[in-house]
């Protein structure tokens, strides 16, 4: 791999226009894990004109439900879930500040519209690499949602996280791109 | 007839399930190893290293593969000279799994699936029983994560469709997965018998050990050429792009209407995750 590269949260604008899809970054900072359940809850939240339990600009979300954290360790494995699920609910989200998505597979066109109109990225982390990615996690705290169980909102404080450019604003797309370079 | 206790199902299903959630097999590993070597692009190679440092780190800090420790599929294999003691055969397989996902800090995923809430030990098991001759019960134990399972399919073909029909079949499957359900992934087909057991044979193949071919060389060939296929999709590891999207493919076959050709495409991710006890 080329040159490593290193990004922090909370992510700015000077970040986002130096991520190019297809590339490898280190992520520090402080993440939020969300899926299913969370998301439905924020935008549940957000149509009865109530405040989001997180202040979510210049913010990332994580899809995630970890598995429980052994004694004496932050997390237990923590890879991302499928997206595809939280495309109904992202865009609402990215109009509202949020900056970042970290998971796994393909985003629906709306999305990817939305990465681009409101200067966003998403972020591939590798999926059923839940205990390299518990290596990235120096601490966690439930934020809301206690009761969802793992699907609970919880703060992760990370420390060079791996993850891979997927969607940028530019309007690439690495699972495109990728097919085009590689089918026979 | 040999009696075989309630308590040894249970202990050795709890086992089981940790082993294989925390220990990637041996045969995996091997497997991504030479991955790295045949995948073309550097994204591809970059994946199969973390894939691998993974494992290690799962093996030593005793933590799951991935955290989608899957609904907890069992085949179960029993002896007919066997006679089960102690208790209900079902209420213990739950037991073992109710206790390897507590004890093991396993995710429970298991939930109603309209009111979405978590039955909070990961059971019911997903239980496949059959009784075969002999004196001894195998266990198989095959942790499924919602993400590969998600792209699977069974369809009716019709008979005319034949080979080209099922291969165009599977293809489709592999290529609407795309990056989602976690490449490189593993293919199962099953073809033939009805709606019911095609998808059941489809599973099964995913059971048979990486690398070995159908015993019956005509399948054996077919599964080289669905093989080949998907692997010039392009999706590549993690859909990133490259030269190994699958692993492997296996099929399993058998006798079917003669009106249906059924075919069961069942897709398992990378994390592989299959262990077996014989008691």
């Amino acid at each position: 791999m080329e040159e490593l590269k290193h990004i922090n949260t909370p992510v700015d604008e000077k970040t986002i226009k130096e991520l190019k899809a297809g590339e490898k970054v280190f992520l520090s900072g402080y993440i939020f894990t969300a899926r299913d359940a969370a998301h439905k809850r924020f935008i549940d939240t957000l149509n009865e004109g109530k405040e989001l339990p997180i202040d979510i600009r210049n913010q990332v979300i994580y899809y995630c439900g970890p598995s429980p954290a052994p004694p004496g360790k932050p997390i237990g494995s923590c890879g991302p879930t499928t997206s595809s699920r939280m495309d109904t609910y992202a865009p609402k989200l990215l109009s509202l500040g949020l900056k970042g998505m970290i998971g796994k597979g393909k985003r629906s066109q709306a999305v990817k519209d939305a990465i681009k109109q409101y200067r966003a990225v998403y972020f591939g982390a590798t999926g059923g690499a839940g205990a390299l990615l518990s290596k990235s996690v120096i601490s966690s705290t439930i934020i809301a949602y206690e009761e969802l169980g793992p699907e609970a909102v919880v703060r992760l404080e990370v420390r060079n996280m791996p993850l891979f450019v997927i969607n940028d604003i530019y309007g690439n797309d690495l699972y495109e791109m990728g097919i085009l370079k590689y089918r026979r | 007839m040999r009696e075989i206790h309630i308590n040894e199902i249970i202990n050795s299903l709890e086992k089981l399930f940790i082993d294989a959630n925390i220990n990637l097999s041996q045969s995996v590993l091997e497997c991504f190893e030479r991955s790295i070597e045949k995948e073309e692009s550097p994204a591809g190679k970059e994946v199969f290293r973390e894939l691998i440092k993974n494992a290690t780190i799962a093996k030593e800090e005793k933590i799951p593969i991935c955290q989608d420790t899957g609904l907890a599929v069992t085949f179960i294999e029993i002896g007919q000279d066997v006679h089960i003691t102690g208790g209900n055969f079902i209420d213990s397989i739950n037991e073992g799994v109710r206790r390897a996902y507590k004890k093991g800090y396993l995710r429970k995923s298991c939930c109603d699936p309209f009111s979405r809430k978590n039955t909070g030990d990961n059971t019911p098991a997903i239980i496949h029983t059959k009784v075969v001759p002999g004196d001894h019960i195998k266990i198989t134990v095959m942790p499924k994560g919602g993400g590969s399972e998600n792209y699977g399919e069974v369809r009716m073909l019709v008979p005319s469709q034949g080979w080209e029909g099922v291969k165009s079949f599977v293809l489709e499957m592999v290529n609407r997965g795309g990056p989602n359900p976690c490449p490189p992934i593993i293919v199962g087909v099953g073809i033939g018998g009805n709606f019911e057991t095609s998808a059941l044979l489809s599973k099964e193949a995913l059971m048979e050990p990486l690398g070995k071919r159908n015993d019956d060389a005509a399948i054996g060939a077919l599964e080289t050429e669905l093989l080949e296929a998907i692997n010039r999709t392009g999706i590549g590891p993690q859909g990133y792009g490259g030269t190994v999207t699958a692993l492997d493919v296996h099929i399993k076959m058998m006798p079917c209407h003669i009106a249906s050709l059924p075919v069961a495409v069942n897709i398992q991710c990378h994390a592989h995750r299959i262990k077996e006890a014989i008691l």
